[in-house]
């Protein structure tokens, strides 16, 4: 849900912003265009390859300074996007599915050598079999990789986060993920606003300022990357004697983004106009709801719609988007939602063998409770498969049954699902 | 990076390399001994973990007295990187990095991309800054073939040094697509019916030449002018270049540690590792004791030369054995004779 700022007009009034028919694809091509981003490497791969494409164009027409790496893969794009980024540029990678799995292990070294790269997850199904359409398996495989994770939910969200994104990344020196609902929004057509090129310019403080770290053997602090004037050394064996402790300082790291990703929400609220929830979480009707439901991505829309339809018939319902899954917020969603009944949480992806991933989080969140609501996953929409209003509708109608009766039976329901 | 107790700054500074922003730099290349010692600094410190008697950070000294000015340095996991960078300490005097395994050349291509980047927008106080690349052969000729051929085909300005020590000799001495035949290995054992390694040695050199990249090269470090000569060329060369340095490892070899050097020239006099280069337009060319061999058949040794000062090869000379001693040294003949076809300068 996209929120105008009605109380004061933002810096950068909407008449002054392009309004442009794009696709989520398309959308983040140009937001990435206007980030001043100085190294580009990618891999193609359905449904990201639109993002590279375009912005090849970009690249062939002089429009960009970037280099733009076509490498011969994905793990290489990452590869080259540790390279870039240690040598101090702005770097961006695309990609889904089976591609991110192919850049796995260079995703945990990419957040371990704190490393601000951004990477739009055009989120698509796991293989096998071969699926191109959209679930969250593929971004659920990296969640434990250090990287802030944001989901959008349509096209405006994909293209303003995106923008968002390097300045996060920057600030909290740790890579960033912007996910965005393969098919769903990354070949939709949307109208949406852009900001013009020297705003974003200013909003990321110009080009990438690399951040300065004290080094004994030199004597000074210095910018910490590979710099000819100051040798540094990247990605050194660490043993025992002080991994524990890298680990620990990126613990801190993820602790300080969700501060940084609420203020770089807020700020660029008042520059656009557009806000999404408090950058972190999007509720709806949650206040006096009995029950709520959770959701990632871009089924929000839907989920929002079914309540305000369920609440002119005067059902209690209400639901909240989950806009960043990592660090995953659990105090602001436990206030959300520990006066509920029950609380449905919809998963586009499965940990088999458990429940789905985002069910595990809020049922964590919510232990501390003294007085714990019912708790519900629905796993839905695998593969790309399609969540109409009716079927979100039932899933309501369920969870209100339950809360009548006050205890859930079957604690993993998946639907929308052939039996 | 780190913000954990450190050890407190020492009293007499590290000879780091530095190159200061805005200088000019273009060191002449320089072959003479006293003048090197002198004037040149190694980029790797004192004090590394490398075995005694490892090859590989002599491959390194001898790359940075060819160096022209500001350098990058990206390293594969291997030997060289995880003895050299043990944190909170680090061996190199340049700048550093290590990613993963497979990607050094991936790695080195985002550098490289960044540097013209920057340049472009004037935010690279640096005419130039040369990316050098050291792998072994397991991340060169097995897992990092990939990003290797990308980044050729790409063609990145960057040179990229395999040292091959023919094995995987940081996790325990397994075979590598690099192990030449015969060889013991861990997973290439001499056992009572397969007599170490079944395959030949995968051509990497021929393979990058196929690439048609700007220069690629064989080099030792027992011929050391040959190879910072060498060096300087595929630093100076606009593109992609390859260097294939021969690095015997005396843990997985089972020679004795002070025998790196002997066994190098060994294996350049018995045409086990021939000398040469190949630039674009210009085809193979013999150099150093190699040419010296074509032109001197006579000075080309026996290949029990080189195998005979190494314990992995030690069943190779048994009296019984006899008849894959003979298919050794008719492979090392076939591939000398197939390079002397193809050698320019090779007397015809």
């Amino acid at each position: 849900m996209i929120f105008f700022s009605k109380k004061s007009k933002p810096k950068i009034p909407l008449e002054k912003q392009k309004l442009m028919t794009v696709n989520g694809d398309e959308a983040v091509a140009y937001a990435v265009k206007q980030c001043y981003v100085d190294v580009v490497a990618a891999y193609p791969i359905t449904p990201q390859t639109i993002i590279v494409e375009k912005y090849s164009e970009f690249v062939a027409d002089g429009e960009v300074h970037t280099e733009f790496i076509p490498v011969e893969s994905e793990h290489s794009a990452m590869s080259a996007c540790v390279g870039a980024a240690a040598a101090g540029a702005r770097a961006f990678t695309a990609t889904a599915a089976n591609g991110l799995a192919l850049m796995w292990e260079i995703l945990y070294i990419a957040a371990s050598l704190r490393l601000p790269i951004v990477l739009a997850v055009v989120n698509r199904a796991l293989s096998a079999p071969i699926n191109i359409h959209c679930d969250h398996s593929d971004a659920m495989g990296m969640r434990d990789s250090g990287w802030i994770q944001i989901f959008a939910e349509n096209v405006q969200e994909a293209y303003d986060t995106t923008i968002q994104a390097f300045k996060i990344a920057e600030k909290a020196l740790l890579p960033v993920a912007v996910n965005l609902d393969g098919f769903f929004l990354s070949h939709t057509l949307e109208n949406i606003y852009m900001l013009p090129d020297d705003a974003v310019y200013e909003f990321l403080g110009g080009p990438r300022k690399v951040a300065k770290t004290y080094v004994d053997y030199l004597g000074k602090e210095v910018e910490a990357k590979l710099d000819p004037a100051n040798p540094l050394s990247f990605g050194p064996l660490d043993l025992y004697d002080y991994y524990f402790e890298h680990k620990m300082h990126q613990v801190e790291a993820m602790k300080e983004a969700k501060k940084i990703v609420k203020e770089v929400h807020d700020e660029y609220a008042e520059l656009s106009g557009r806000s999404y929830g408090d950058g972190i979480l999007v509720p709806y009707e949650v206040e006096d709801a009995d029950v709520i439901v959770t959701v990632l991505g871009s089924t929000g829309g839907t989920v929002r719609w079914v309540v305000k339809k369920l609440r002119q018939k005067g059902y209690k319902v209400g639901t909240v988007r989950i806009r960043l899954f990592r660090p995953f917020p659990f105090e602001e969603l436990r206030e959300i939602l520990k006066g509920a009944k029950v609380v449905g949480v919809m998963d586009r992806a499965i940990s088999f063998g458990s429940f789905g991933p985002s069910f595990l989080e809020v049922n964590t969140a919510l232990y501390d409770l003294k007085e714990k609501p019912l708790l519900v996953n629905y796993v839905y929409g695998l593969g790309g498969r399609d969540v109409p209003p009716d079927l979100v509708e039932k899933m309501f109608m369920e969870l209100l049954e339950d809360a009548k009766k006050g205890v859930v039976e079957n604690k993993l329901r998946f639907l929308g699902v052939r039996e | 990076m780190s913000h954990v107790s450190q050890p407190k700054p020492t009293e007499k500074p590290y000879d780091l390399i530095i190159f200061e922003p805005g200088k000019k730099y273009d060191l002449p290349l320089t072959l003479n001994l006293r003048q090197l010692a002198e004037e040149r600094r190694p980029m790797i410190l004192p004090g590394h973990r490398l075995c005694a008697g490892c090859a590989a950070p002599i491959i390194v000294k001898l790359v940075s007295f060819a160096l022209r000015g500001p350098t990058i340095i990206a390293n594969a996991t291997g030997c060289l990187e995880v003895a050299t960078t043990i944190f909170p300490y680090t061996s190199w005097a340049v700048p550093w990095i290590h990613n993963a395994f497979e990607n050094a050349a991936a790695t080195a291509s985002g550098i490289e991309a960044a540097i013209k980047a920057m340049k472009k927008t004037g935010r690279l106080p640096y005419d130039h800054i040369d990316v050098i690349v050291f792998a072994g052969d397991g991340g060169t000729f097995d897992i990092g073939l990939q990003a290797l051929s990308g980044m050729a085909e790409r063609g990145h300005d960057v040179l990229y040094i395999l040292y091959d020590n023919e094995a995987y000799m940081n996790t325990g001495i397994q075979r590598s697509g690099g192990t030449p035949p015969f060889a013991w290995t861990t997973t290439s054992p001499v056992g009572k019916v397969i007599p170490g390694k079944s395959q030949e040695k995968k051509p990497i050199a021929d393979i990058m030449v196929a690439h048609r990249i700007p220069y690629v090269a064989t080099a030792t470090p027992a011929h050391w002018a040959d190879m910072i000569k060498k060096v300087r060329k595929g630093i100076e060369v606009d593109g992609p270049a390859f260097i294939h340095a021969l690095s015997p490892c005396n843990r997985g070899w089972r020679h004795d540690l002070d025998l790196a050097i002997e066994i190098c020239k060994r294996a350049v006099d018995t045409c086990y590792f021939p000398l040469w280069e190949w630039e674009r337009g210009k085809g193979y060319m013999l150099t150093d004791r190699s040419l010296a061999i074509a032109k001197n058949p006579q000075l080309k040794q026996p290949i029990e030369k080189f195998l005979e000062v190494q314990g992995r090869f030690r069943h190779l000379l048994k009296p019984e054995n006899r008849h894959l001693l003979k298919q050794f040294q008719e492979y090392v003949d076939a591939v000398w004779e197939d390079l002397l076809n193809r050698a320019v300068n090779a007397p015809k």
